[in-house]
């Protein structure tokens, strides 16, 4: 037994970069939806390691930008840094052979798979034997599975989901599938995390046990996570620094006390009369 | 063979049965742990190996001979190895209920005057962090779990494996650290404290139950012998470590037996990890079996009609003869053939379902099992026994032996345990096993333990005919009837609770001439009873005063006599006269707590009219009552309640007869 091990040693991190140095960098980025702008203009940097919230009111282009990150959309302007890289138009499966995991506001799972099934398929990327190699299974397509098996057996560990391994998720009450989701994006060993509502329909004590798995996720692997959210109190608790968009456009950006106090931000959020 | 030539010796510590366990048992398994979904084991040998480096490393960081640990987390090797660590230091370990409050735990810690303290995880360590100003004497704590605890001071947090290492490089640095170890287990004696285990105390401060290690070792292998356990057993460690059961159970008889004890993946998955383990030795309370049974109902009412039927005809089957099969008694060869398709068909999956399929004996213990819960288990051919036991007595006092089984009794005295009934029917014992005092508490040790061993349990009891004991109620709870006989309020409201159609009933008695009862109808069993027979009823009320129920009642009560004279002891608890109660007790008036028990005493006092016309020979009272309603709205109910005698038997009819003239 050796999973007392640091974890953080079997990552591979590759990109050189230290932590508190930038790790993705949005510059400029507007993205239009026919006369609609969705986004316009806005630059903010992530630096790794850290955790970085995006909040506004509904509509605020919130999720248009985590889509514009992982390569969903493509900006009419400006471009995306990413680990030193710059980048203009990525495909979604190219931002995620590059790092970049996420989860989905609305649950995005396999029903009908189960717990274990659906987090080995965040595997994917780490199975480099082709079709030939699976097809004859015994070899190395065997212990590529097994090193994945046991990767996968990790987050199951760190989730605390051991006693629905094997349970389909569709039967899972949605806090537990929020759990799993989250699992499988942790699969990919990803540097960049995103989180579009982790905590969105759950209950506090939910919410509670949610922030501690972000938490432990960015202290023990690492990783840098950008989350979008609607429980203040949950932002203000566990982000690092914290971006504001409104209509499309940033509003504020800062620690979550800079935040807090900003007029805008206030005024955006509790509305203002004109 | 090693194994067989040493399986006799005895020794008097844990850590001198770990060495010689090593030899006699080598490569034998005798720890598993579900970790990343697979069985990691671990032998004797490696477990003797785990242990040894933990301790030496303990030992570096500062632990002394005599020192407290507490010990807090779930069930998991490298708690259950600390004890045996601590221990060989000739410290004493002081596990704590992990999900206890930080108050609680604040206190038990500061009481034990604890100087380190083994712990599972982050949460636990964020536990003890937040009540370190209130244990002055905690210096270092260990953990288990890495996770989320990297960033935290390290300067008295120390991670177990750090621990261990420090413990191995001592050990590769020089032979003397192993031969110091040694010397140290075998200064080690049977009179040293083994353990303390706080008592859960449902009222006051909970209270350390020291035990020293004759008393665990000797009682662990009385209990070795009781049931012929042997290193071949299988168990599941799953509940609190803090528990003497699971003390004993877990570690004392694994350590003298040289069995092998699983702990499970985590505390939701126990279930799918029994199943996969299938002991052969298990211990639970009743609400285990309880709940158990309740999953397995409830996937039973979503199976194939085909499977239904098959389940419930099977179940009927072995409610007839399964326990008398498994008790030896005689059984037709017809009986014996469908039993034995049952068991193929219903009884065997089912019991693989449940993970008991390999189970040799099980036992229930900490409160009172219901007897159909009880007999179901044993008639699908499980050996499901009794045991009466305390934390106080190393867990046992009296335990069901094989063959001689029922429902309604606890056994009889374990191997060398003396049993003895007060004069107020308190149960006594004495035994080896018998607890040494209570930590720093020595007026409560002067209280419970007598000067020549004997230990007051604080339940009431006797013995019946056969030798077995049967705890009837709380001591403080039983009285004395002005004749002199023994009077168990609940022993006897429970005889009549047994009928269906008794829901309620309130037995008094204690300095009266007679005992007594108010009863209270199922309105469900007796409505259903109404309806059958055409008897219309507006209300409960007017159901409960229909001279039909009363007498139905009134049958219950003779037969509830009869077996009450059968018993020697409660023979002059038969209920002389009963009446139905115009209302059903509840817990919105105060009459029960929410936990639906009769609060007696708030009884008494409100119905006070009532009692009076119970034993002053009148036949009816008039009585206004107030209650209050499900919205909240309060009235009063009037009523002519109705007093009936009933009749008894045996010996006991003729002295209170005389005390009434």
């Amino acid at each position: 037994m050796n999973r007392h091990v640091d974890p953080r040693a079997t990552l591979p991190d590759a990109d050189g970069i230290a932590k508190g140095e930038v790790l993705l960098d949005v510059r400029n980025v507007s993205l239009r939806f026919g006369g609609v702008k969705a986004i316009s203009d806005i630059s903010f940097d992530i630096r790794k390691g850290e955790i970085r919230a995006i909040i506004g009111p509904n509509g605020a282009g919130k999720t248009s930008m985590l889509n514009v990150i992982n390569g969903f959309y493509t900006p009419q302007e400006g471009s995306i840094v990413f680990r030193g890289k710059e980048r203009q138009k990525i495909a979604p499966y190219e931002a995620a052979a590059s790092g970049i995991a996420r989860t989905f506001q609305n649950v995005a799972l396999f029903k009908g798979m189960s717990t274990l099934d659906n987090i080995m398929a965040g595997r994917t990327l780490a199975m480099n034997r082709n079709f030939f190699w699976q097809l004859l299974y015994y070899g190395p397509a065997l212990r590529e599975e097994i090193a994945n098996r046991r990767k996968v057996e990790e987050i199951i560990d760190f989730l605390e989901i051991q006693h629905i391994r094997k349970t389909p998720v569709g039967r899972l009450p949605y806090g537990l599938q929020k759990r799993v989701e989250l699992g499988r994006a942790l699969a990919a060993e990803p540097s960049l995390l995103l989180l579009d509502e982790p905590m969105a329909g759950m209950n506090l004590e939910e919410k509670e046990d949610m922030s501690r798995f972000i938490l432990d996720v960015n202290a023990q692997f690492g990783t840098t996570i950008a989350l979008i959210e609607h429980d203040m109190g949950v932002v203000m608790d566990i982000s690092d620094r914290v971006v504001v968009l409104d209509y499309g456009r940033k509003i504020g950006d800062g620690t979550p006390d800079e935040v807090k106090s900003s007029q805008d931000v206030i005024d955006a959020y509790l509305g203002v009369s004109h | 063979m090693l194994a067989k030539a040493k399986a006799g010796t005895t020794l008097d510590t844990f850590p001198k049965y770990l060495v010689l366990n090593a030899e006699r048992f080598a490569n034998r398994p005798a720890m598993r742990h579900k970790d990343l979904g697979i069985w990691q084991g671990w032998t004797w040998k490696q477990q003797l190996d785990q242990v040894r480096r933990f301790a030496i490393g303990l030992s570096l960081v500062g632990l002394k001979r005599g020192d407290k640990v507490a010990v807090v987390g779930s069930n998991r090797p490298r708690l259950y190895w600390s004890f045996a660590a601590i221990q060989s230091l000739g410290a004493v370990p002081v596990p704590v209920y992990a999900d206890s409050v930080a108050e609680e735990m604040a206190y038990v810690l500061d009481h034990a005057e604890v100087r380190f303290a083994v712990v599972e995880d982050q949460e636990q360590v964020d536990k003890l962090l937040s009540i370190a100003e209130k244990v002055p004497s905690l210096r270092e704590i260990v953990y288990d779990e890495t996770r989320g605890l990297r960033d935290y001071d390290h300067t008295h947090l120390h991670a177990f494996e750090d621990v261990q290492d420090r413990g191995k490089s001592a050990m590769d640095a020089s032979p003397e650290a192993l031969a110091l170890w040694q010397a140290s287990v075998d200064q080690g004696s049977g009179t040293d404290l083994g353990v303390i285990l706080y008592t859960s105390g449902t009222t006051g401060r909970p209270k350390g139950v020291m035990l020293s290690n004759d008393n665990l070792v000797k009682s662990a292998l009385h209990g070795n012998a009781f049931d012929r356990l042997g290193p071949d057993e299988d168990i599941i460690a799953y509940l609190p470590l803090a528990w003497v059961g699971d003390h004993v159970f877990s570690y004392t008889q694994s350590y003298t037996a040289g069995f092998c004890v699983s702990c499970p993946e985590s505390p939701e998955t126990v279930t799918e990890d029994r199943r996969e383990i299938a002991p052969t030795y298990f211990f639970a309370p009743p609400r285990v079996f309880e709940g158990l049974l309740t999953a397995l109902m409830v996937r039973m009412e979503d199976a194939g009609r085909l499977k239904k039927k098959m389940f419930d005809h099977y179940l009927a089957h072995a409610r007839k003869v399964g326990e008398k099969i498994l008790n030896g008694e005689p059984v037709g060869l017809l009986d014996r053939f469908r039993y034995f398709l049952g068991e193929i068909l219903v009884y065997g999956p089912l019991k693989n379902r449940m993970g008991m399929t390999r189970l040799r004996v099980a036992y229930t213990a900490g409160e009172a099992i219901g007897p159909e819960l009880f007999r179901f288990y044993r008639s699908i051919g499980l050996n499901l026994k009794q045991l009466y036991g305390q934390t106080e007595a190393c867990v046992y006092i009296t335990a069901q032996p094989d063959g001689n089984i029922r429902a309604d009794t606890v056994g009889v005295p374990s191997p060398g345990v003396e049993i003895r009934i007060a004069d107020n029917g308190e149960v006594l014992y004495r035994s080896e096993g018998t607890f040494v005092g209570y930590y720093k508490n020595d007026e409560a040790t002067r209280a419970t333990k007598t000067p020549d061993g004997w230990v007051h349990t604080g339940d009431a009891g006797f013995i019946d005919a056969e030798g077995h004991l049967k705890i009837i109620d709380r001591a403080k709870d039983v009285g004395r009837l002005r004749t002199g006989g023994l009077f168990a309020p609940k022993y006897v409201e429970n005889t009549l609770k047994f009928f269906p159609d008794i829901k309620e009933a309130v037995a008094f008695g204690d300095g009266r001439d007679f005992c007594a009862a108010f009863i209270n109808i199922d309105l469900q069993s007796v409505g259903s009873w109404a309806e059958r027979n055409n008897v219309s009823y507006a209300s409960y009320q007017e159901l409960a005063n229909h001279p039909e129920v009363y007498r139905i009642v009134g049958t219950h009560v003779e037969a509830a006599n009869r077996k009450l004279a059968a018993e020697p002891m409660m023979a002059s608890s038969q209920i002389r006269r009963f009446l139905v109660l115009h209302k059903e007790l509840d817990a919105d008036d105060g009459e029960l707590t929410r936990t639906q028990k009769v609060r007696r005493s708030f009884i008494a006092e409100r119905y006070g009219e009532l009692i009076e016309a119970l034993y002053d020979g009148s036949t009816e009272k008039y009585v206004e009552t107030e209650m209050t309603f499900e919205d909240g709205r309060k009235g009063r109910v009037r009523a002519t309640v109705r007093i009936v005698d009933a009749p008894v038997f045996g010996v006991a009819a003729t002295p209170v007869r005389e005390a009434a003239e």
